[in-house]
């Protein structure tokens, strides 16, 4: 029985672990009842995988069996791999143990489709139903919903859940019609809408009533693939920033997309995009914490993010007449729009500048990149470049260092070859 | 100039600066009693722990910064840092020199390099809150051993005592040989006489739980099985779990 179950969580971890998030954080689920367990505040990571993400949930799939045929997945019904289902209580018994053990923070569950929607939802929330009350797990509970599940189904898992989510996976209609033939748009969105609703209401009835049952407190979330399809980051980061306006999601995950099959849907990839997912990140936080609107980042002008520089250093890149700014005078929402000044070093900044006028010296210390910020700021109406370079210059000197004209051109052709993998 | 003595409580060091503002006498260094002092023409005062004089320090500061700076303090304290004690002292004394609080004063390197060892073991009580790995006694006690950077037991604490209610644990600091017991009441500081781990920090195989080995097992399994081994990434992967902590870690173990 033992080697059965082994045996399944290699399979169903194994097709699970293409599921970007693993945030255990926003949970507000606190122990109060001797149980076991206590979700509030920060989310752990509790070990890392070799490609450096990190472990936070037990991150499984309830069974791999799946009706669908979506080209980007491992689990699609066409593709030949060993298929296996958890029982409940296996998934349950797992978890507490696991939990118990200090391994993880939660539970992620996931699942592929089998009969049909309701019926997979159906076995995910009978799931965090026994956790929460036979076993009073205060733990953090993340459910897929299943796409085209009942509302019903949906309101009730978003009861014992901390999280719920939707992938949409890709990001125009038209990609999802050529490689995910039996899903549609208004199948995702429409679950998405009922969380965002639920979510709202849920929120008043406990201005309300303190003792309300919360529903889904760390919210909503959503998953892209990036470079399974031919989107631009354009048609990408406004889809997500549309997300978190309409649907008030908490995150847009990014998966870069991973070959996983040799689908003819599907475009020939060398390699993970992995530079390209981490621009799109970027410019996610800086949409989420500096400020910034999408059409400063991308436009019709540049629709596809600079893959050498961040987001951020481009976007001052090309808006240099903006600059520079004074440290000691300038406003906060400006000094975050400042390459090399992070919030952490912006807050610092503006309270520290209360007590005395800022120098260079005390950004360094502050821990400002002063690699990056110096071309953009003064101190005292001081600037430690003594001339106005082109942005041409900065770019080259940003990204080759200081005094490298010759290796410069060797490292670019590096580079290249690199990135042609 | 004089060098002051203490016996590296944090009570200890606030009794020092008391004695400090007392005598009018400026330190030159403030150390905990066992380490060498160069220094010969110095004068050396061994101070004496008072938890009245402690307190009233203590009070004193809280009129002047916010109470998370306070524990700020604490938590800078318990980095063991050989600087620690004339950090804390030049804060205090930013402190009482100033109307307005000196707390987010990031130009002044006390206030700056306090926060940083703040930070240094706020990171590290979260790890130990992330990296610690119980194992389960035949007696239904959860074990776990650890060996922090810094002394980080007291600040953790919290943590399990709300997340794990309903089961006993104990944690065993090897380097600094105290460990915490939770008995379902209460947290109570313990001392073993002898450790009973091994080096990776495992209890021998018969007192085990019946079902631990296969738990560990299972999480080994999963653990390999999480990995995309398109993306690995060695350096990323070490800057999150850096070497010196798997030791006891229970994924990185060879199965047993």
């Amino acid at each position: 029985m033992n080697d059965k179950v082994q045996e399944k969580l290699k399979i169903l971890a194994d097709a699970a672990k293409y599921d970007v998030s693993c945030s255990s954080s926003g949970g507000k689920r606190k122990n109060e009842n001797k149980g076991l367990g206590n979700a509030e505040g920060m989310g752990i990571c509790h070990s890392y995988t070799e490609d450096g993400r990190c472990v936070s949930l037990l991150k499984i799939l309830l069974t791999n069996y799946c009706i669908f045929d979506c080209a980007y997945c491992v689990t699609r019904r066409s593709n030949d791999i060993k298929r296996a289902a958890f029982t409940v209580d296996e998934v349950v018994n797992l978890t507490l143990n696991f939990y118990r053990r200090n391994y993880i923070e939660g539970l992620f569950l996931s699942s592929g489709i089998f009969k049909d929607s309701d019926y997979t939802m159906e076995r995910l929330v009978r799931i965090a139903k026994k956790l929460r009350q036979e076993h009073k797990f205060n733990g953090y509970i993340h459910l897929k919903t299943i796409p085209g599940a009942s509302e019903e189904l949906i309101k009730e898992a978003g009861l014992y859940a901390d999280r719920l989510s939707v992938n949409i996976e890709l990001p125009t209609e038209l990609s999802l019609q050529a490689l995910a033939p039996e899903k549609n748009y208004p199948q995702i969105l429409q679950p998405m809408g009922a969380i965002s609703r639920e979510l709202v209401q849920n929120k008043e009835e406990r201005k309300l009533f303190k003792l309300a049952p919360s529903f889904a407190p760390a919210g909503q979330s959503t998953q892209l693939i990036v470079g399974a399809s031919a989107e631009s980051d354009q048609q990408i980061l406004h889809l997500s920033s549309q997300l978190y306006q309409d649907y008030k999601l908490k995150r847009v995950y990014y998966s870069g997309y991973v070959p996983v099959s040799s689908d003819n849907r599907l475009p020939v990839l060398a390699a993970t995009p992995v530079i390209r997912e981490n621009r799109i990140y970027q410019a996610d936080w800086l949409l989420r914490f500096y400020g910034f609107n999408v059409n400063e980042l991308v436009n019709e002008f540049y629709p596809n993010l600079d893959l050498q520089i961040d987001p951020k250093l481009a976007w001052a890149l090309r808006n240099r007449y903006l600059f520079p700014i004074d440290i000691n005078t300038a406003d906060y929402e400006f000094i975050l729009r400042v390459p090399g000044i992070g919030v952490k070093s912006a807050k610092k900044i503006v309270s520290a500048r209360r007590f005395t006028s800022l120098s260079f010296d005390h950004l360094h210390k502050i821990g400002v990149v002063l690699k990056r910020a110096k071309y953009f700021i003064t101190c005292n109406g001081r600037s430690l470049e003594q001339k106005d370079y082109a942005e041409e210059v900065i770019r080259r000197k940003i990204i080759f260092g200081e005094n490298s004209h010759r290796s410069a051109l060797v490292k670019q052709q590096l580079d290249l070859f690199q990135q042609v993998g | 100039m004089v060098n002051y003595l203490y016996d590296g409580t944090f009570e200890g060091l606030l009794t020092v600066i008391f004695e400090i503002y007392e005598r009018k006498a400026a330190p030159a260094q403030i150390v905990h009693a066992t380490a060498e002092l160069p220094g010969l023409f110095t004068q050396t005062i061994l101070v004496v722990t008072n938890e009245v004089k402690a307190d009233r320090v203590w009070q004193g500061l809280g009129k002047k910064i916010s109470a998370t700076a306070q524990t700020h303090l604490y938590k800078a304290f318990l980095s063991e840092q050989p600087q620690i004690g004339m950090l804390i002292y030049q804060y205090a004394q930013l402190a009482f020199a100033s109307t307005i609080s000196i707390e987010d004063n990031f130009a002044a390197d006390c206030v700056r390099e306090l926060a940083h060892l703040n930070k240094q073991v706020f990171r590290e009580s979260h790890r130990m809150e992330a990296f610690i790995r119980f194992q389960k006694t035949a007696d239904d006690l959860y074990y776990a051993t650890v060996a922090p950077d810094f002394n980080v037991l007291p600040i953790i604490s919290k943590h399990f005592e709300k997340r794990y209610a309903d089961q006993r644990w104990l944690i065993y600091d090897t380097k600094r040989h105290y460990g915490l017991y939770y008995d379902l009441e209460k947290v109570s500081q313990v001392n073993l006489e002898k450790e009973v781990t091994d080096r990776s920090g495992n209890l021998p195989a018969d007192i085990l739980a019946q079902q631990e080995l296969l738990y560990q097992e299972l999480w080994q399994t999963y653990y390999r099985h999480a990995t995309i081994p398109e993306r690995k990434n060695r350096k990323l992967h070490l800057r999150h779990i850096p070497l010196r902590y798997w030791k006891y870690l229970t994924e990185k173990q060879p199965s047993r």
